[in-house]
């Protein structure tokens, strides 16, 4: 069971307040016209299934329903920090390498 | 002035209105029940929508509803004049609660205040108002939410979305001895029911 953080009501709630809404950042392609087809399709249908660090999206459902990211351990579970919409995370797959494990 | 086409929605007296619990019949608790629960029927709803950085924005709500605008999360702010309460849902999202029937000069009031980017919504008739009272209410909520309602975390003037037993409300202080459940009108007879049965060994009163 997670215990989650919400960066808009700025409390920790029960993970069933919120859904989990897949990998953060993906970012659709400027001009799809020009795309390959293998470029449109890795947009619309595959994802990242990292051991490890993941950027995620999860939604506060029952809360004040806003989206928000998440980056977490696949590994441990860890929840390691959450940042609001448009912003960048600060701990990445890298900076961890960099940093040495906890 | 916003250029939207409104109209008042309250068909007023003369026509029928059945709150979502009018089929439910009292339930007496004895001489001193621990729970008290009340229907705050036919309430108006508003969902106001717009940018709290915008000052013009905050001045405007305040000059309309006689309250200043809860710009800190799961804040409540309370007219007691009129009756009338604004609640934060999320950062750009508020619910204004106001007396039945005046519900439609609340959004005039708020369109003829209001200039920039923003939104009002009459939402009147989806959801119920539930006051519990007495000295076991803080215990019916503990058994019904996994949010905390303790003192220390839920002082007077706070109001949470959360799930509540196995469906969603929104939970309010508005005074040290009252709670408001505000539930959607599908699951008002579940709230209600599930509200009596946990309140069973307290004695509980609902009139
Ligand atoms: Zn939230």
């Amino acid at each position: 069971m997670f215990h989650i953080y919400c960066p808009y009501c700025g409390e920790h709630r029960e993970e069933n307040e919120f859904r989990p809404k897949g990998q953060a950042h993906i970012m659709r392609p400027k001009d799809p016209e020009s795309c390959s087809d293998e470029e449109w399709a890795d947009y619309l249908f595959f994802r990242d299934n990292p051991k490890g660090i993941h950027h995620e999206m999860w939604v506060h459902a029952t809360g004040c329903r806003k989206f928000f990211n998440m980056t977490r351990d696949t590994v441990s579970y860890e929840i390691l920090e959450v940042y609001k919409m448009g912003e960048q995370p600060k701990i990445t797959a890298a900076s961890r390498v960099v940093g040495g494990e906890k | 002035m916003s250029n939207v086409a409104v109209f008042d929605q309250n068909a007023g007296i003369g026509v029928l209105a059945e709150s979502p619990l009018a089929h439910v019949s009292g339930v007496k608790g004895g001489h001193t029940p621990g729970v008290v629960i009340h229907e705050k029927a036919f309430l108006g709803y508003l969902t106001l929508r717009g940018n709290s950085a915008d000052s013009s924005f905050c001045s405007g709500v305040e000059q309309a509803l006689g309250m200043p605008l809860p710009t800190e999360p799961l804040s409540l702010h309370q007219n007691q004049q009129k009756g009338s309460s604004i609640q934060w849902l999320s950062p750009d999202e508020w619910l204004i609660v106001v007396q039945g029937g005046t519900e439609y000069e609340t959004e005039m009031a708020l369109r003829t205040e209001l200039s920039s980017h923003f939104a009002v919504v009459n939402i009147s008739g989806g959801q119920t108002l539930l006051t519990l009272s007495g000295s076991a209410a803080q215990d019916v909520l503990h058994k019904s939410t996994v949010y905390d309602v303790h003192p220390r975390n839920f002082p007077v003037g706070k109001a949470v979305a959360t799930n509540f037993a196995k469906a969603t409300a929104i939970i309010r202080r508005p005074s040290e001895g009252t709670w408001e459940l505000i539930v959607r009108r599908s699951f008002a007879d579940y709230c209600y029911r599930w509200l009596i049965d946990a309140s069973q060994e307290f004695g509980v009163d609902y009139e």
